[in-house]
């Protein structure tokens, strides 16, 4: 059996949580779907430590801080958020609902989709060389899925990062492990390096400085990675190619739902913010319109106008009375006020 | 002031900036390809630049966020600099650059 819910939102970022709110506050349920790990979007993963200085009331907020009180506000409506999927397709089914499918086959049903997506999915970072898309996800990972699949096996690990870091601590019990980082400073948290460090004083892992170059898949089975420390350029023959750059954004499987797209961002009408095809919206940084600003405050202000609409296809045959949260005993008891 | 910029192709550019503008902002505003997926808050590595020696020396060094974003850049080089952290003042008249591998 599918889930079942009135709308779903694509995308955990500030503007699809606020949109949790808005659709909320007129008795739309939603579910919330996220490729990361955690609620809170650009926010949470670029940029939790930095202030923001232009939310409304807010003379400063961290992205963050955003965060919590955005989830702390959509609290009172029980969303349900799935979190590290990503929605690959969207079909309609008989009954003009949509459903979604996420790549951990979860499949949900709703009236509506609301793609609330920012500058898309956040995804590994990938090397850029021409040559290793046949070895990539195969000797070339950049997830840990599978530990045992290094069981005795020679890795390469690249990254000066927490991933890289804590796989190399974490497999240099099972396999045959070198790291390879630009500098000796690591991003890493100090207890990771520490334990990283005392490893090769032990010589249960070997470090050394450099950046990748080049990567060759050998007849015998292994790979060649070439890499390169200013002017001094070494071999390495291994198994496992694991490097961890940090995440990028792309727009991923939803440029194939045939949207209406203007250089990768989805065209939406400025009244209901609502996309090519009826009853899929686009609010935030993933949608453009003329005159369209990038800022959180403008998304909210889309949320706002989408639930409207969405409101319409949700109840039908319903009268929705506009209501301010200051003045309505009805709109207080939904948000636990009174 | 007038900015040299050479693509990844090899074709060149010259961009006219302001000064207090940002190397990332004045690139992405004139429509090359630069990614700068965070916006210029040194918190992705997608604005990645080589800047021409001569040059260098004239910038002021990267600091410890902008070191640390650049480990998540291909083919970081001694000239590589992510251009949202770069400043424009009147003495970078003439800068030239190349865009890096993405």
């Amino acid at each position: 059996m599918n889930e079942k819910t009135d709308v779903i939102i694509i995308g955990a970022g500030p503007v699809g949580l606020f949109a949790i709110f808005e659709l909320g506050l007129l008795n739309i349920s939603c579910h919330v779907i996220d490729n990361l790990d955690k609620p809170g979007g650009q926010c949470a993963e670029l940029y939790p430590e930095k202030p923001i200085y232009d939310i409304p009331s807010r003379v400063n907020i961290t992205g963050q801080e955003l965060t919590n009180d955005l989830l702390a506000q959509a609290k009172p409506f029980k969303p349900v958020y799935h979190l590290s999927q990503q929605v690959e397709k969207i079909s309609k089914l008989e009954s003009d609902d949509w459903l979604v499918e996420t790549n951990f086959n979860k499949k949900i049903q709703a009236k509506c989709i609301v793609i609330a997506a920012g500058a898309g999915s956040f995804v590994a970072r990938k090397i850029p060389l021409d040559n290793i898309s046949d070895i990539e996800d195969k000797k070339i990972l950049y997830a840990v899925r599978n530990k045992s699949q290094f069981q005795d096996k020679d890795l390469l690990i690249v990254g000066g990062g927490d991933s890289a870091l804590d796989w190399t601590n974490e497999l240099s019990k099972i396999s045959n492990v070198t790291l390879i980082h630009r500098r000796k400073e690591f991003k890493a948290a100090p207890d990771s390096v520490s334990k990283m460090l005392k490893l090769e004083k032990d010589k249960k892992i070997n470090f050394s400085l450099g950046q990748i170059k080049e990567v060759e898949n050998l007849q015998n089975g292994k790979i060649k990675v070439v890499v390169k420390n200013e002017d001094i350029i070494k071999e390495h023959e291994v198994d496992f190619l694991l490097p961890f750059f940090g995440l990028k954004m792309e727009l991923g499987p939803i440029s194939t739902w045939g949207l209406n797209l203007d250089e990768n961002l989805i065209k939406v009408d400025t009244e209901k913010f609502e996309t090519s095809i009826p009853s899929i919206f686009a609010i935030g940084d993933i949608n453009t319109y003329p005159g369209k600003l990038k800022l959180i405050l403008s998304g909210f202000h889309e949320a706002a106008l989408m639930a409207q609409k969405c409101f319409k296809y949700c109840y039908p045959d319903k009268k929705n009375i506009f209501r301010y949260t200051t003045s309505s005993k009805d709109l207080q008891k939904k948000l636990k006020a009174i | 002031m007038k900015i040299f910029v050479t693509d990844r192709e090899g074709n060149k550019y010259t961009l006219e900036g302001d000064s207090g503008d940002t190397l990332m902002e004045v690139i992405r505003d004139n429509s090359l390809d630069i990614e700068a997926a965070c916006g210029g808050c040194c918190a992705c590595a997608t604005c990645h630049v080589y800047i021409e020696d001569e040059w260098l020396e004239k910038l002021s060094a990267r600091d410890d966020d902008e070191e640390s974003m650049l480990d998540q850049a291909f083919d970081v080089k001694n000239t590589s600099r992510l251009s949202c952290q770069i400043s424009l003042t009147d003495d970078l008249d003439g800068l030239k650059l190349e865009l890096a591998t993405e």
